[in-house]
């Protein structure tokens, strides 16, 4: 027989509901943790929200950022804040540093002249510094990024309620929404616990997350629909044991193929990216957890109402609901 | 679902071939941009120079060449997002109403007495009249300098608001005006920061309107903010004043429709004005950078005839006297009229060196901003820092492939094959399909089409594990294929639909680096799925034909 790597054996008789109580503590507390640090550490939001300047600067010597701020500290510059960036991909003469000033004035820039001055400034202490990228946003539109962020995972989570509403049950659609702010909520904790910046390309990650985990969820569900209809009198929670058991060589397949590409995008990604790259990596991790145990949780629940309405048994359903009798298990 | 017939394999195969072509001018990027570029410039001149054609030939004319058009984070560049002030122009507009409107009450001044104009808001023309019991006769002249708004919106409606307020004539535009005239003022901006910026020549640069008075710049290529900034946010309204007075007082009281401005060289000087000019940067037709007769940098500039007739009219009718060259409200030089200028052209010498005189050309021959830009957001992205972007994203890629195509193959063997032949088409059919739209290539696409390598898969795997699933379940080979693909088609199309969703949310509500990312996330959604229904069971189905299998390891 041919070598085949198989992570899940052939069959599996997981019971994954034996632990219920524990899943679903584990995320209930996961979440009032995530909204704890977010509450009292805040979110490190970038310029995109929060409006002022970055400059990225790069230089061949090795520096402090003391220094930097020493050499800065004259300027008067409004809640200056100096990071050294590090990145495998570097090199030894490579160093990165990323500087935030706050903004100033209306438009969130600062002028020719300061920013002449900054260079110069640096200058002084290592003469080698460059600025490789400078950008700046003004309060007034930081302020409308972050309206536009919010409506934007609003809209896609309403949109993706609606749509599995539509194609399943109501029941199928709140577990996949309770999942989908469960991965949401996770993700921007971790992003609060570790300070990690939060601008738009964040927002962009947290909808691909939203899309992956529903994605996840929605191939459970399918079969679980279908299981549904082929074991009419197994009770509920089995049927879902027996599809989670199904599905589950290929939640892991693609799982791993996902981690897979976003591991090698995280490691030689940059350093650029690797914010954006980190919360899509996270958050698949959380969305593959959340499919497995916490939106059939919920599911299990709400229960399903058993009486599918299959197209094709449509007359006969009708019948049978008017003469009473229950259906009979299919073959 | 194992019979496919032969135009289906050949529209299959063609697709494919199809994406091969376009995407193949991505691997010579830097020959096709300068084949592409030389025509380009060739088109625009009219002519082909000896190394425009060497340029030309290095990408033969009859392959595809259009290239995926790579972000500014990937190419380096200055990104602007300007805001117009609109309300500026409701001000000039009331200010060139008031010589009107005040001769057209003048010729009842009988009836309606003296009329002066008083200070307001500066979108107010407030008129005081010397009999207030006439105010009804006022209004109706006012009413009379009126016009119906020519707009698809607006029809109807004037575009004066004329109301009384005791013995104050209140005039100013209309809402629907003013809405019109805000879409106007945008327009002209629009094309004028276009001309500047084309001026320049630069590759293609992105010039968008964005919300009701934005305006959106994407310069790839150039060094800074800050330069694209002096070239756009430069009003560059230049007019030609008489001179009242010349003083050292900023706060002198000018009189009615004079105004006091500053000189640009001589500190502490401020000269008086005319306020009404006697011609403006609009009759300009011509500007070029020169020297004057001492070899300074200067600019030459001629008018067309209107602006000549009006500009020799004046010379003449004033000679000896000195007039103002006021550019952005700073008087550049006010020399004194020697003879009647009736040539039409002239020079503007001051002190500027040779790039400035060089700038202002260029903004005088594009003509004036109708209304100040403040800038929103500043963005420049050095070129080094975006080809790091580019290295590592590419190279990333190339590894999440080998680790994806190295797992597929461990876990499904010769169908792993087929799946990995798959991903990999799907990120050329991705490329070639950003070629032919134009679409642009951000780093978070790039991250896009990372995560597709490793979620294109998706759709192999469910139908893979169906396959294995109907195998165990002791159907046959040929059957347990057919059952597999069918099966998982719906779990397929609801899987991908959803993320769909996620994407045009992006693709709507996100801007630059995000909407890059939606576009990628979504091409590949579609041509993944292509990829993994119609191209892997087309492969399948072929060997299966061939291999004539009894049975199957999955």
């Amino acid at each position: 027989m041919a070598f085949r790597l198989k992570l899940v054996p052939d069959e599996t008789h997981i019971d994954f509901f034996r632990w219920r109580w524990l899943t679903n503590g584990v995320s209930i507390v996961a979440m009032i943790v995530s909204v704890i640090f977010i509450v009292t550490m805040g979110l490190n939001f970038g310029i995109d929200f929060k409006g002022g300047t970055t400059i990225r600067t790069e230089s061949s010597n090795a520096f402090e950022v003391a220094e930097y701020r020493e050499a800065l500290s004259g300027l008067n510059l409004s809640d200056l804040s100096i990071t050294e960036v590090f990145d495998p991909g570097f090199g030894p003469d490579r160093h990165v540093a990323q500087i935030r000033i706050g903004t100033e004035n209306e438009t969130g820039s600062v002028t020719p002249e300061e920013l002449n001055r900054i260079e110069s400034a640096l200058k002084v202490v290592d003469p080698q510094v460059t600025f490789a990228s400078v950008e700046s946003v003004g309060p007034k539109v930081s302020g409308e990024l972050i309206k536009t962020a919010l409506y934007a995972v609003g809209a896609a989570t309403i949109g993706i309620l609606l749509y599995i509403w539509l194609r399943f049950e109501w029941q199928f659609a709140v577990g996949a929404v309770v999942a989908l702010i469960h991965d949401v909520l996770l993700t921007v904790g971790i992003f609060a616990a570790f300070q990690i910046r939060f601008d738009l390309s964040t927002i962009a990650a947290l909808l691909t997350i939203l899309g992956y985990s529903v994605n996840d969820t929605v191939v459970v569900f399918d079969r679980l629909r279908e299981n549904l209809v082929k074991f009419k009198t197994m009770p509920l929670i089995d049927v879902m044991n027996l599809t989670v058991n199904e599905t589950l060589s290929r939640t892991v397949m693609t799982g791993v193929t996902t981690a897979l590409a976003l591991g090698a995008m995280l490691i030689w990604g940059g350093d650029v990216i690797r914010g954006f790259v980190f919360a899509m990596f996270w958050g698949v991790g959380v969305g593959i957890y959340s499919t497995v145990y916490l939106a059939k949780n919920i599911v299990l629940s709400l229960g399903v109402r058993r009486d599918w309405d299959k197209p094709v048994r449509g007359e006969k359903k009708e019948l049978d609901e008017l003469s009473g009798t229950p259906f009979q298990d299919a073959p | 679902m194992v019979q496919i017939s032969a135009w289906k394999r050949i529209v299959i195969v063609g697709l494919i071939l199809l994406g091969l072509l376009y995407a193949m001018p991505n691997l010579f990027y830097q020959r096709v941009e300068s084949h592409n570029d030389a025509v380009v410039a060739a088109e625009r001149a009219g002519f082909e120079t000896p190394e425009q054609a060497a340029a030309r030939s290095l990408w033969p004319g009859w392959l595809p060449s259009s290239l995926v058009s790579l972000g500014l984070d990937l190419r380096g560049g200055a990104h602007l997002l300007g805001e117009v002030n609109t309300a500026e122009v409701y001000a000039s507009r009331m200010t060139a109403l008031w010589p009107e409107l005040r001769d057209a009450l003048a010729e009842s001044r009988d009836v309606i007495g003296p009329v002066r104009r008083v200070k307001g808001p500066a979108d107010q023309l407030l008129v005081e009249i010397g009999n207030p019991d006439q105010m009804a006769r006022a209004v109706e002249i006012a009413r009379k300098l009126a016009a119906p708004v020519t707009s698809l919106t607006g029809a109807g409606a004037s575009t004066l608001d004329i109301t009384a307020q005791g013995s104050t004539l209140v005039v100013q535009l209309s809402a629907a005006e003013k809405a019109a005239t805000d879409d106007r003022t945008i327009q002209q901006s629009l094309e004028i920061v276009r001309r500047r910026v084309d001026e320049v020549g630069t590759r293609e640069p992105t010039i968008q309107r964005q919300g009701k008075d934005r305006i959106l710049i994407q310069v790839p290529g150039i060094g800074s903010a800050e330069e694209l900034k002096a070239l756009i946010g430069t009003t560059a309204k230049l007019t030609f004043n008489p001179v009242i007075g010349r003083g050292t007082d900023p706060n002198a009281s000018p009189g009615l429709g004079n105004i006091v401005v500053p000189a640009m060289d001589e500190p502490g000087v401020y000269y008086t004005l005319a306020e009404a000019p006697v011609v403006t940067g609009e009759d300009l037709t011509d500007a070029r950078p020169s020297f004057d007769q001492n070899g300074a940098p200067a600019v030459d500039f001629r008018f067309g005839p209107q602006g000549a007739r009006r500009f020799g009219a004046y010379t003449s009718a004033n000679v000896g006297q000195p007039f103002a060259i006021v550019l952005d409200n700073q008087v550049i030089s006010a020399p004194v009229i020697r003879q009647a200028i009736t040539t039409g052209s002239g020079q503007i010498s001051g002190a500027m060196d040779v790039a400035e005189s060089n700038q202002l050309a260029v903004l005088l021959r594009a003509g004036a901003l109708p209304a100040e830009m403040t800038f929103l957001e500043e963005r420049t992205i050095g070129p080094e820092l975006g080809q790091d972007s580019i290295d590592a994203g590419r190279k990333s890629a190339m590894i999440a492939t080998v680790l994806v195509v190295g797992y597929m193959i461990a876990s499904y063997g010769l169908f792993g094959v087929f799946a990995s032949v798959a991903v990999i088409t799907n990120v050329i059919l991705i490329l070639s399909i950003m070629s032919a739209m134009g679409a642009t290539l951000t780093l978070p696409g790039i991250a896009g089409i990372v995560l597709t390598v490793g979620t294109a898969v998706d759709a192999n795997v469910i139908i893979y594990e169906r396959i294995r699933e109907e195998l165990r379940a002791g159907k046959t080979v040929v059957k347990a294929i057919n059952d597999g693909f069918g099966e998982a088609m719906s779990a397929i199309i609801d899987a991908n639909l959803t993320t769909f969703i996620a994407a045009l949310v992006m693709f709507f509500l996100g801007s630059g680096p995000v909407k890059g990312f939606a576009v990628t996330l979504t091409i590949g959604l579609i041509t993944s799925v292509f990829t993994a229904i119609y191209f892997t069971r087309l492969m399948i189905v072929m060997w299966l034909e061939w291999r004539k299998p009894k049975t199957l390891i999955l």
